[in-house]
């Protein structure tokens, strides 16, 4: 249904409803709204077996305050191990040999001379590549080794006793290519004579994080679609339309650059795969693993205890994965794979860029009437360019027709990189409506008031209308006289409540009083440990350091994949609905040595007391030591969202406030106002820190970071971070960060995740505002470097800078 | 060129063997470094291996590998593994490395301290900062053999140390860190900057750190750590945490 696109995510479901009706359930108040504004009590129905209903943040112990990270002192310390600190008796190190030409057939690979080097244990050619968009019909390539289409594709890989020989016998592998023409502009690409990446109909699968293109869609040339969505008779909305605003926007394909890169370290032993991944999902990873090697996945343990940022690139094994994997098998030996940061940039992941033509009709009271959205996008060889996120679902309109096409190029496939599609969408559809807004002579704000019937960012606009930094905007553009002007805007983020149904835990207490959480779901920064032990801190009383928080391992309970801002809203409710079962068998389990009746007893604020007052309350930690087994310990899983209804999306609203240089065309970055809500905020201060990070790296993407493909080789000029510009501490600037809380009544814990709605979304757009406000002049195209600038001052055609 | 100690006395060193100013002069003050490719590249690198020419006495013993005619007193070592002596977080380490391993590789796989991190391993990102007498340094831009006769401070070794642990104790208080992978640098610089500038600015700290690459984006938590751990400032308000 085309109002309510959601970018796909493996099991994930956005409408996870089930029959519920019937015996066992029970209708409860919970809280719902933004306290200060809307607050209110809403009847909800759930399972009689769920935890009591929680009260609002101000109203608790530990949930919704922010003790310190759980594993902060392991990672000021240095005592954290990630997958790439792992070190296992005789292990090996791999080294890949990557394609260095950018389209081609390997004729041959010949591995004699690396085999002859001393200290190479095993050496292995890929046969069966991950990543890429794949030929519906193979026949139309016959080729014993994958084609290249992208410089720095993995063709083979070499195991050594260490690294320094691993990476000089990759270098004795000799490919003999069969070199074919390419393209690696997006514009080049779409010309009827352009060199084609694939010969025929291809589809890229997405991840569990998302991304992939629409499979069902025309292909000619290297143009993968439209996918087209309508809703309503756009023809009728832009005749009712008193205005009509069209315009034409590009942006760049940015890269993840998480600093830990992608690799494995992996173990084959005959009965179990271990494998240690840096990865978004330890069981995207295991259920990758058992397909490709058609084991059972009960023989496949991985493990990501720490893992170095993903950005949503880092889900299932990829080729990294299975090739470590291999090489384990052939060699009898643990391997360790870790891509260095060329082959970071090339191979393994990228946000695509856009070339978005938008049209929006509105009536003079603002009303939106029509909205046209002509995109198309390079995801390299692979497919996700699509940007229709933020154009369908972010403002109430009459009528949408939106036409998402994927350009093949011969670059590395894109992933899901934080809010697929949202940022470059926003960046659109953000500007449009302020120059919708400007157009109707109406406030953005006031605007943004008549379309956009979200209830959480009315209560944030009105937080921005009263800020110092929106109250310093001039109402008109272009005001100030000297070399230097400022300006401010404003831009809008729209995501979705999706959660995960992959999502348990086990919670064990022990007669010492000792309590622990275990869950196979990984932290990939965001602070999940420490929101997890904040949650049996709540039911047990034991100070959140004092609980063990065991993740990352597939020997626990499944774990969602960390995805679509999915892992908060997803295993938290299972997290606490686990730690109420258990407590209940823990009651069970001390009521005989207190010679009292389980439903006697209340475990509340760390002290077991009785409801008739047979004892005097005593603690958590003595109670334990009545208990008659030496461990208790329940099991949860994520039950379905208590309203059958959908629930509305959320987001938040960005206000940024720059100063333009006109002499030398740089965009400085002075403030940010940052206001966002997620449902409950568990940890305020580790929420904030990624709304932090959500806005540098949205800052970063809107001024500096941009992958440079040089169109005569194929080649990738910037591959690494003395070149790639990313935004350091010199450009940051000063943040505020307004988290409200926004109860919904959505689960045991009601609480959303903020990875993606918090910054990377509403930032650019905001940016760009705010150069209008300054100048009065519209930026199109991203990244916003001086060169953008200076031509967009000089009101000429703006310059791209992607290759 | 004025600024703190050398951490080499250039003498020692062969000819055209790429001494350089560091790409990130992160104290606001000259230091003198090698930068390991312009090294590489004076010794001449092989697909089979590097081999070095340095002055005998940079080394804990004797090389195992000595071939070719060479003026007086340089002898030359390697591609072979060479037994190096390092002090590390004030206690003396025996390895036996080749010669071109880089400082940071020789931490992490030889003493299996791997809170130094590599990221982008060619100096861009300072993930790897460690301490030579004191002076902020890339260990993925210096080869072990470079560190023999200075006292290296890793993260680990400064855990142990009084400051490391205020600083620490500041880093977890702002929550200055989401997945962790650039704390240890952060930390070892941060530090840094307090031995040489105890009352730093936030505009210091931004100075200190403009190395440092967090994809994160933990910066304004790690501007308030470090000025609270000078005492500058409790800036909990900046970020209203």
């Amino acid at each position: 249904m085309a109002t309510t696109k959601i970018p796909s995510s493996t099991g994930v479901s956005p409408d996870a409803a089930q029959d519920m009706a019937g015996d066992g359930m029970k209708t409860v108040m919970m809280p719902v709204g933004v306290p200060g504004y809307t607050l209110r009590q809403e009847p909800r129905t759930m399972p009689a077996t769920q935890p009591p209903v929680l009260p609002i943040n101000a109203d608790l112990k530990f949930i919704g305050k922010s003790p310190e990270r759980w594993d902060g002192p392991a990672k000021v310390s240095g005592r954290a191990r990630y997958t790439a600190d792992i070190q296992l008796p005789g292990m090996l190190y791999a080294k890949f040999v990557d394609a260095t030409v950018p389209h081609a057939k390997v004729i041959s690979v010949d591995t004699s001379e690396a085999e002859k080097v001393a200290g190479v244990k095993g050496v292995f050619v890929i046969e069966n590549l991950l990543g890429s968009a794949k030929l519906l019909n193979p026949s139309l390539e016959v080729s014993k080794y994958p084609i290249v289409r992208y410089a720095g594709q993995p063709i083979a890989a070499v195991a050594a006793t260490n690294p320094q020989i691993a990476e000089d016998a990759a270098k004795l592998v000799k490919v003999k290519y069969d070199v074919m023409p390419f393209v690696v502009d997006m514009d080049q690409a779409r010309r009827a004579d352009a060199p084609m990446v694939f010969p025929g109909p291809a589809n890229q699968a997405g991840t569990a994080g998302g991304g992939g293109g629409a499979a069902d869609v025309p292909q000619t040339g290297n143009i993968h679609g439209p996918s087209v969505h309508t809703r309503g008779d756009i023809e009728q909305g832009f005749k009712d339309a008193d205005v009509v605003v069209e315009e034409h926007y590009t942006t760049q394909v940015q890269v993840h650059n998480a600093l830990e890169s992608h690799g494995v370290v992996a173990d084959w032993k005959p009965d179990l795969l271990t494998v240690w991944a840096s990865t978004q999902g330890t069981a995207s990873v295991r259920e990758g693993l058992a397909g490709f090697f058609n084991l059972p996945k009960s023989q496949v343990r991985v493990i990501t205890e720490f893992m170095g940022g993903g950005f949503g690139a880092k889900f299932g094994p990829g080729n990294p994965g299975v090739v470590a994997a291999a090489l384990s098998k052939q060699t009898n030996a643990p391997v360790r794979l870790m891509l260095d940061r060329k082959e970071e940039q090339l191979s393994v992941g990228n946000r695509p860029s856009s070339d978005q033509t938008l049209r929006i009709g509105a009536k003079k009271d603002g009303t939106l009437t029509a909205i046209h959205l002509v995109s198309y996008g390079t995801a390299g060889c692979g497919t996700g360019a699509g940007c229709a996120g933020p154009a369908t679902n972010m403002y109430k309109y009459a009528s949408l027709r939106t036409e998402e096409s994927d350009i093949f190029t011969n670059a590395g496939p894109a992933t899901a990189f934080r809010a697929p599609g949202h940022p470059q969408g926003a960046f659109a559809l953000e500007q449009t409506i302020d120059e919708l807004a400007n157009r109707l002579g109406m406030d953005p704000l006031d605007l943004r008031d008549k379309i956009d019937e979200n209830s959480a960012r009315r209560v944030e606009r009105e937080i921005v209308r009263n800020s110092a930094i929106w109250k310093s905007r001039h109402a008109t553009p272009n005001v100030d006289h000297g070399h230097i002007k400022r300006g401010v805007g404003v831009g809008q983020a729209v995501w979705y409540r999706n959660i995960s149904m992959d999502s348990a835990a086990e919670v064990r207490v022990h007669q010492d009083g000792s309590v622990e959480v275990l869950s196979a779901v990984q932290d990939i920064g965001g602070g999940l440990k420490t929101v997890m032990a904040q949650i049996l801190s709540e039911q047990f009383g034991v100070p959140p350091q004092q609980v063990s928080v065991k993740i990352g391992d597939t020997n626990y309970p499944v774990g969602p994949n960390s995805g679509g801002s999915v892992t908060t809203a997803s295993l938290t409710p299972a997290v606490r609905d686990a730690a109420w079962n258990a407590a209940q068998n823990f009651l069970a389990s001390i009521a005989p040595a207190l010679g009292a009746q389980p439903d006697d007893l209340v475990l509340a604020n760390g002290e077991v007391s009785s409801k008739s007052g047979k004892f005097q309350p005593i603690s958590f930690r003595s109670a334990a030591a009545k208990m008659n087994t030496s461990e208790v310990s329940a099991q949860a899983r994520r039950i379905p969202d208590y309203d059958r209804k959908a629930y509305e999306t959320y987001g938040g609203v960005d206000v940024a406030e720059v100063e333009v240089d006109m002499e030398i065309g740089l965009i400085r970055v002075k403030r940010i106002l940052a206001v966002h809500d997620c449902g409950r905020p568990m940890n305020p201060k580790q929420t904030m820190n990624q709304i932090n990070g959500g806005v540098i790296q949205g800052m970063s993407y809107a001024l500096y970071e941009n992958r440079l493909i040089d169109s005569d080789y194929g080649l990738m000029v910037n591959a690494n971070l003395d070149r790639y510009q990313i935004a350091g501490s010199r450009e940051i600037p000063q943040i505020e960060v307004q988290l409200i809380q926004s109860y919904i009544g959505q689960s045991s814990t009601d609480a959303s995740g903020i990875g993606e709605p918090g910054g990377i979304i509403g930032t650019p757009a905001a940016i760009a505002n705010a150069f209008y406000n300054a100048t009065g002049v519209r930026i199109r195209s991203l990244p916003m470097t001086p060169a953008v600038v200076l031509a967009a001052l000089a009101n000429t055609s703006q310059q791209k800078e992607t290759a | 060129m004025s600024g703190p100690k050398l951490p080499h006395d250039s003498s020692d060193l062969p000819q055209d063997s790429g001494v350089a100013q560091t790409a990130e002069n992160k104290l606001g003050k000259g230091t003198t470094g090698i930068t390991r490719r312009g090294f590489l590249k004076g010794a001449g690198v092989t697909a089979a291996g590097t081999a070095l020419l340095e002055g005998a006495r940079a080394f804990g013993r004797e090389a195992a590998a000595t071939r070719g005619e060479h003026p007086e007193g340089v002898r030359e070592f390697g591609p072979g593994p060479v037994a190096v002596t390092l002090q590390v977080n004030g206690k003396e380490r025996v390895i036996h490395i080749e010669p071109r391993t880089t400082l940071a590789d020789a931490l992490r796989l030889e003493m299996a301290m791997t809170g130094t991190k590599v990221v982008c391993d060619r100096g861009a990102c300072s993930a790897c900062t460690l301490l030579m007498d004191d002076i902020p340094i890339n260990s993925c831009m210096t080869l072990a053999i470079d560190a023999v006769g200075h006292q290296v401070t890793t993260i680990e070794g400064l855990t142990e140390s009084s400051e490391g642990h205020s600083m620490q104790a500041a880093f977890l208080k702002h929550d200055a860190m989401q997945c962790g992978f650039c704390t240890p640098g952060m930390v070892m610089t941060c530090s840094a900057l307090l031995k040489k500038n105890p009352k730093p600015t936030e505009d210091d700290v931004r100075l200190a750190t403009a190395g440092n690459l967090c994809r994160c984006g933990t910066y304004p938590r790690i501007f308030a750590a470090t000025l609270e751990a000078a005492g500058v400032s409790d800036s909990e308000s900046t970020h209203n945490a």
